[in-house]
């Protein structure tokens, strides 16, 4: 047993033997003596945000970009409340962080005391687990644990409570050897006979397809090679979700893009059309079903989760394999190869997918000097891929745009708030991108809107010289929002024009940002490429288009098979069951 | 799914005994929309260190596992057991019954109370305060008459339950 120390040191301690480098955080009153701790040392590196939302989203890019865990540090009361809408976008994006939240002295706790919120009872269900530390001696302990879940299993957000008296105590700390929990045991590996059984029907299938998810991509980079290798040995065609772009390399003949609400036509009706579903770390999403019960009605159905819970959730499958995606592909691929399988003959299928590919439904014309929201991203995408950009986004049409037309060749280079769909997610996560890969170019893909939710963070980046950029596509609309009105909603703008908006060049300058202004098309590469030839922090206002949307789309309640491909195709006003879905 | 038959199904959940457990239980069937009937929970060995709580739950029957799967993602949760499914249990629950009344009314509570193997715990010359335990269709039954006879308050536990035969769980 080592000697005895604070807290707040034994805090710091077992956070430097978790092999932590960057802390996220912003400092108050319940969380002075780690503070204080942290300033003695010079191992773990604090980045200083300018709020805690912004510091959890930027842990959350670090951790995404980096297969790490993201570290944050808040306060009490208003910093724990604030840190909320990160964590429960951490919880429903699976992202392993640890979030350390000050909290009043344990003899205060529940008298209301200034800047005291019950945080363990706020983050219950928006954290995979939480803590509040009564006693010094369990710190230690405590933080090793709260790591191993939050990185084990389905990853996920732990919150870790410290009351200031328990920072200041002492007690004995020591790192421990092999960290095992007596309750919390994730089943990694998959059962064999099951994963025997997908094999044969994956053989059997004349219309297989994968449907792979962000599960791949929280396996490790091992998972997508993986991958890769089981649709080579398989010759089944392959689509991805939102969250596990960058599995599959963008240009693969077998990658059918992305499916979904905003998929691509020959994504959604492999889907519709397949007889045999092999998901693979995805969770049958409302945003990839549409209507539930005309989701791939023909289908036999296997699911591969590390999460029991996901199995059976909203769609019933006919196998359900409980474990690693990683580690199933790996045994798919060598009981495949010790079968002797060979592809089947997939030509009819893939001669139907190749019709629907002929849709080019992510196809666009830009003509003229008016730049096309999709244009501006593809251009981005052209210009920098050479350079393998990480690429992060608001929350919105952009973010779909991104999603269509950039492509991705690699895991971890696409962060994005899938499941809580979090404005302000961008930017800070660009910066905690940009800070675990500190040669990449890190790009945050924005919208006018929602840049400002979290813009504050430009001074973030400013301060650690970190060289983000930030792409606005700027349409003076929340454009998702406009473009529902549009469809659903009669066309009323109910407060959706992004009135007064800020110089946005003059803004980035006042916190020592380069800022370009992008007018039309013509513009556009000269832009960009001022936006790459800077090597410090580039604000890029892109004028696009004011009233583009963005198709295809499944509207929401519909089937695959009701994708509306154009404008054309819409109605304007939508039923009242139609209006009630999300 | 939400077309098909509920069934009522009770569920065993034992847990680490430490603070906020329960919360963690019950907020996972508020926020995910299930139904609880009833709920009882106690520290059940001899080191005060694991919580057994009984759950009654009514679902349909992908429900009932979405709720298993779901309780078996908390941390602190150790074993969840979905008592219907695994066969023959006993369940069991007792009521304190209070009744007011003189004369007829009365002597016919207490014979009713004699039937049922209610046992008086507490009295007064205008009113009793019944103990009667058994599966809730007979905590039911009892409440039911006693209503005829002057009924006035009623306090019941929930249901415990525990599996048939000779092995633990």
């Amino acid at each position: 047993m080592g000697a005895e120390m604070t807290g707040a040191d034994i805090v710091v301690k077992a956070l430097t033997d978790l092999g932590v480098e960057v802390i996220f955080g912003y400092p108050g009153g319940a969380v002075l003596p780690i503070y204080d701790a942290i300033f003695a040392q010079s191992r773990i590196k604090h980045i200083l945000v300018r709020h805690e939302q912004a510091a959890v989203h930027a842990a959350e890019g670090y951790a995404r970009s980096s297969g790490k865990v993201g570290v944050v540090l808040v306060t009490s009361g208003p910093g724990a409340t604030n840190a909320v809408t990160g964590i429960t976008d951490a919880l429903m994006d699976s992202v392993p962080i640890v979030v350390l939240t000050g909290q009043v002295p344990t003899h205060l706790i529940g008298t209301d005391a200034f800047q005291e919120c019950d945080t363990v009872g706020i983050t219950r269900h928006c954290s995979k687990h939480n803590y509040l530390v009564k006693e010094t001696a369990r710190l230690g302990p405590v933080l090793h644990e709260a790591f191993y879940i939050a990185r084990s299993g389905r990853p996920g957000p732990v919150v870790i409570d410290i009351p200031k008296d328990v920072q200041i105590f002492k007690a004995r700390y020591e790192k421990p050897g092999v960290i095992g929990h007596k309750t919390y045991k994730p089943q990694i590996k998959g059962d064999r006979a099951s994963i025997e059984a997908a094999v044969e029907m994956l053989a059997a299938a004349e219309r297989p397809i994968l449907y792979t998810g962000g599960g791949i991509i929280n396996s490790g980079p091992v998972a997508a090679q993986l991958l890769r290798e089981l649709a080579k040995l398989t010759g089944a065609p392959v689509t991805s979700t939102l969250m596990g772009l960058g599995t599959m390399p963008n240009e693969h003949p077998q990658f059918l893009g992305m499916l979904g609400m905003h998929g691509s036509y020959e994504a959604n009706m492999a889907m519709n059309r397949c007889d045999l579903m092999l998901c693979l770390g995805a969770r049958f999403d409302d945003r990839v079903t549409g209507r539930l019960d005309a989701f791939s009605p023909n289908s036999t159905k296997i699911h591969v989760d590390i999460d029991r819970s996901a199995l059976n959730k909203t769609v019933r499958v006919d196998l359900g394999i409980l474990g690693d995606v990683g580690g199933v592909i790996e045994d798919m691929i060598k009981i495949w190869k010790s079968r002797g399988h060979k592809p089947a003959d997939l030509e009819p299928w893939w001669n139907d997918i190749t019709g629907w590919r002929a849709r080019d439904s992510f196809g666009f014309e830009q003509k003229g000097k008016e730049l096309l929201p999709q244009h501006a991203i593809k251009r981005l995408y052209e210009l920098t891929k050479a350079q393998k950009p990480i690429i992060s986004t608001e929350v919105g049409q952009h973010q779909m745009w991104a999603a269509q037309h950039f492509g991705f060749d690699a895991p971890n280079k696409w962060l994005t708030s899938g499941g809580l769909g979090t404005m302000g997610y961008g930017l800070p996560a660009a910066i905690g991108a940009q800070l675990a890969n500190p040669g990449a170019l890190c790009i945050d893909i924005a919208g006018e809107a929602s840049i400002q939710m979290n813009i504050q963070e430009l001074g973030t980046a400013t301060q650690y010289r970190l060289p983000v950029k930030v792409f606005i596509i700027n349409n003076e609309y929340m454009g998702m929002v406009r473009q529902w009105q549009e469809l659903n909603h009669g066309g009323r703008y109910s407060e959706s024009y992004s009135d007064s908006l800020p110089d946005f060049v003059k803004l980035a300058e006042a916190y020592g940002w380069k800022g370009i202004t992008i007018e039309d098309a013509d513009g556009l590469d000269a832009g960009i490429a001022a936006m790459l030839a800077h090597d410090g922090p580039v604000m890029v206002d892109c004028r696009v288009t004011k009233l583009a949307n963005c198709f295809p789309m499944i509207p929401s309640g519909a089937a695959h098979t009701d994708m509306i491909l154009s404008a054309a195709d819409t109605l304007g006003e939508a039923d009242e069951d139609a209006k009630a879905l999300v | 799914m939400k077309h098909m038959a509920s069934e009522r199904h009770t569920l065993s959940i034992l847990v680490d005994n430490e603070a906020g457990v329960l919360a963690r239980i019950v907020g996972l069937f508020s926020a995910r929309g299930y139904n609880i009937e009833s709920l009882t929970v106690a520290d059940v060995t001899a080191d005060h260190a694991v919580s057994r709580i009984t759950v009654v739950t009514s679902g349909p029957p992908p429900v009932i596992e979405q709720i298993m799967a779901q309780l078996d993602r908390i941390v602190p949760v150790h074993r969840v057991l979905d008592l219907t499914a695994l066969g023959p249990h006993v369940e069991r629950e007792m009521a304190l019954v209070k009744v007011a009344g003189t004369g007829a009314a009365r002597d016919e509570a207490l014979r009713i109370a004699d039937i049922f193997r209610a046992r008086p715990v507490d009295t007064t010359t205008g009113s009793f305060v019944f103990e009667v335990s058994g599966p809730t269709s007979k905590v039911d039954q009892f409440i039911a008459l006693m209503r005829e006879v002057g009924l006035v308050e009623v306090a019941r536990t929930g249901v415990v339950a525990i599996a048939r035969g000779a092995e633990a769980v």
